[in-house]
């Protein structure tokens, strides 16, 4: 997506000369975006891991309030992005959709770390969703597991600029007949239902994942169950053995 | 449930819903609590929305490939699973452990056992309302650590440090004059925080003989580590089997007297200064020689070659929730065939409706922030 920088289009001689006047001159765009994208507030979501990377980034030494994001809500009426920090798992799924259908518009998504992105290390897991993208618009994705708190800031610029480009008059949350109430999935016997929201996310018409299988051995499926005899295990002096 | 009808009849009881997105829940964990005006009569927590299929994932790994996946079960210290995890797997293989590859490991530990501690009560104090104060100068703290870790693992999370028969890189000069340091300064961090803290008399009054655990219920339950020692049972798995090190060094166990959320708080902060006089005592012994044991050092290049014999192992490390047992099942092959992990968040999560019953609804989330869970080893 080409983001563009926010700039006014204002005649710069223009501008420069009402400025002596002590008169301000700008479009409604800027301002309007300059509002927005300086008090960017992130609901307190965490999830798993990256939560915690998410609070780092909100601490003394990283302090993501020189973005103006600092204000952690509570409330999904309140906020304005979700960082979806973490594992969605199938049973957490559901709410993450409703959390998000229940926050107001104009709404923006962070998918922070592997996990948010494609199910990271546990995508191979029964439980783990591969990708909140499949049920919600992501409007960045950070990866890494977990990303720096240095990466999130990062992915909060990158939303800036998104901001940014947008325009008050194109702006969809203000067109007549919005709909962004995104169907919630059920969790059902054999997974999500549905597994994934077509609006939103098209399955891809190669599957990576069956080619680049990293860390996973295939050694067919095991059945015969080792035999636990009674293993000698000689006992060794606490000085010599220091870890074992 | 009987007695529940019983007050329901009165038409007093409220049902309420904690979580799973929930500010001070630790993460997505969930309660349904039914209060009679705003006393709690039932807790039932509710379990699963972090299950990540890590046992599941651990059948289809190699034995090394399991250490990065044990970080992230309890992932505010990684490096306490990582040591639980690999004593287990050494126990199995029967694999030694090089001299100063065991000082490096309690070393490291120990760093994690003050980033857990430091954060937990931090935690704790932000579920008490003084929201983010306290939690500012732990993780202050914290971030020091972190960049040690950082610099002699490569990741500040995530470690993945440990490996059968050692760690996977040594420590050099530059890390340990940092580690010093971290520890020169520590005392002084921890003088700062409790003058903040520990005689505060808003801490006192909310925290004391709030969510009493006495200790027979502790024992019964199953609950090990600072919360069990919190009412005053002196069991610490690095006194009892004095795995690694530890035998070595000279540390106390903190107790407390009643169990409450007070002493709860305490205990960590005294374990934190005991782990300080750990680490000095270790800077200052550890010896020169190989960061991992000659016969497995291969595995650093190549970790499919470890195939333990088949057989069982279970080991356990006091990890700062508490006792974090690993048990192994190989059957000769490069994968386990079952890796089953005792999470002390979740057995310690047993006693905490015994806690919360006929206690006031604000005092739920400072007595679940005081059993400090993390749910990502309560779910695995």
């Amino acid at each position: 997506m080409e983001y563009t920088e926010n700039n006014s289009t204002i005649d710069p001689a223009l501008r420069d000369k009402m400025t002596k006047q002590n008169v301000f001159v700008t479009t409604l765009d800027f301002i309007y975006n300059w509002g927005r994208r300086s008090s960017v507030w992130p609901m307190q979501f965490g999830l798993a891991c990256c939560a915690i990377e998410m609070i780092a980034a909100a601490a003394a030494r990283y302090d993501i309030a020189r973005f103006g994001a600092e204000l952690f809500r509570a409330s999904p009426r309140q906020a304005d992005l979700m960082i979806v920090a973490g594992t969605v798992t199938k049973k957490m799924a559901p709410n993450v959709v409703r959390l998000f259908n229940q926050m107001a518009e104009p709404k923006y998504v962070i998918a922070m770390g592997a996990c948010a992105v494609s199910g990271g290390p546990f995508a191979d897991g029964y439980n783990v969703l591969r990708g909140i993208d499949r049920f919600i618009p992501v409007d960045i994705y950070i990866p890494g597991c977990p990303p720096r708190p240095e990466v999130l800031l990062h992915g909060l610029m990158q939303l800036q600029k998104k901001i940014d480009s947008q325009s008050i008059r194109k702006a969809e949350w203000y067109q007549k007949g919005l709909k962004r109430e995104f169907p919630i999935p059920e969790l059902g016997p054999h997974g999500l239902v549905p597994k994934f929201n077509p609006e939103v996310w098209q399955p891809p018409e190669t599957d990576h994942r069956a080619t680049h299988y990293g860390h996973v051995i295939r050694t067919g499926k095991k059945t015969k169950a080792p035999n636990l005899e009674p293993v000698a295990v000689t006992p060794s002096s606490p000085s010599s053995s220091a870890g074992a | 449930m009987a007695l529940l009808n019983e007050i329901k009849k009165d038409g007093e009881i409220l049902e309420i819903n904690f979580g799973p997105q929930h500010p001070s829940t630790h993460g997505v964990f969930r309660m349904r609590v039914l209060l009679e005006g705003e006393t709690v009569r039932e807790l039932k927590p509710v379990m699963g929305y972090l299950h990540r299929n890590q046992e599941q994932i651990a059948e289809n790994t190699t034995y090394a490939g399991i250490i990065g996946f044990t970080d992230r079960m309890d992932y505010i210290n990684a490096l306490s699973n990582n040591f639980s995890y690999c004593l287990t797997a050494e126990k199995l293989a029967s694999v030694e452990v090089p001299e100063r590859a065991a000082y490096i490991r309690v070393i490291m530990a120990e760093l994690a056992r003050l980033v857990n501690h430091a954060t937990a009560v931090g935690f704790l104090l932000n579920d008490l309302g003084s929201f983010f104060t306290p939690l500012l100068y732990a993780l202050r703290e914290r971030e020091r650590i972190l960049d040690v870790f950082e610099a002699v693992t490569g990741s500040r999370m995530m470690c993945n440090y440990f490996r059968f028969g050692g760690v996977k890189r040594d420590l050099d000069e530059n890390s340990l004059t940092a580690i010093k340091t971290i520890v020169r300064k520590f005392p002084r961090f921890l003088d700062e925080f409790e003058a903040l803290l520990t005689s505060n008399e808003i801490l006192c009054m909310r925290c004391q003989n709030v969510g009493v655990l006495p200790a027979d219920l502790a024992i019964n339950a199953g609950i090990t580590g600072p919360t069990l020692r919190a009412s005053g049972v002196n069991y610490d798995i690095r006194k009892i089997d004095r795995y690694g090190l530890y035998d070595r060094f000279d540390f106390k166990v903190p107790l407390g007297k009643k169990g409450d959320v007070y002493d709860r708080y305490y205990v960590r902060i005294l374990e934190m200064r005991e782990s300080v006089k750990i680490l000095e005592q270790a800077l200052q012994a550890i010896p020169a020689g190989d960061f991992i044991h000659p016969k497995t050092a291969p595995l650093l290049r190549n970790p499919r070659n470890f195939k333990p014999p088949a057989g069982e192992a279970y080991g356990r490390t006091e990890s700062p929730k508490g006792e974090l047992g690993f048990y192994l099942v190989s059957d000769g092959t490069p994968q386990p065939w079952r890796c089953h992990v005792r999470a002390p968040s979740l057995i310690n999560l047993s006693a905490l409706e015994t806690m919360c019953l006929g206690q006031k609804i604000a005092d739920i989330m400072i007595i679940l922030g005081s059993i400090d869970i993390v749910l990502g080893e309560t779910d695995r």
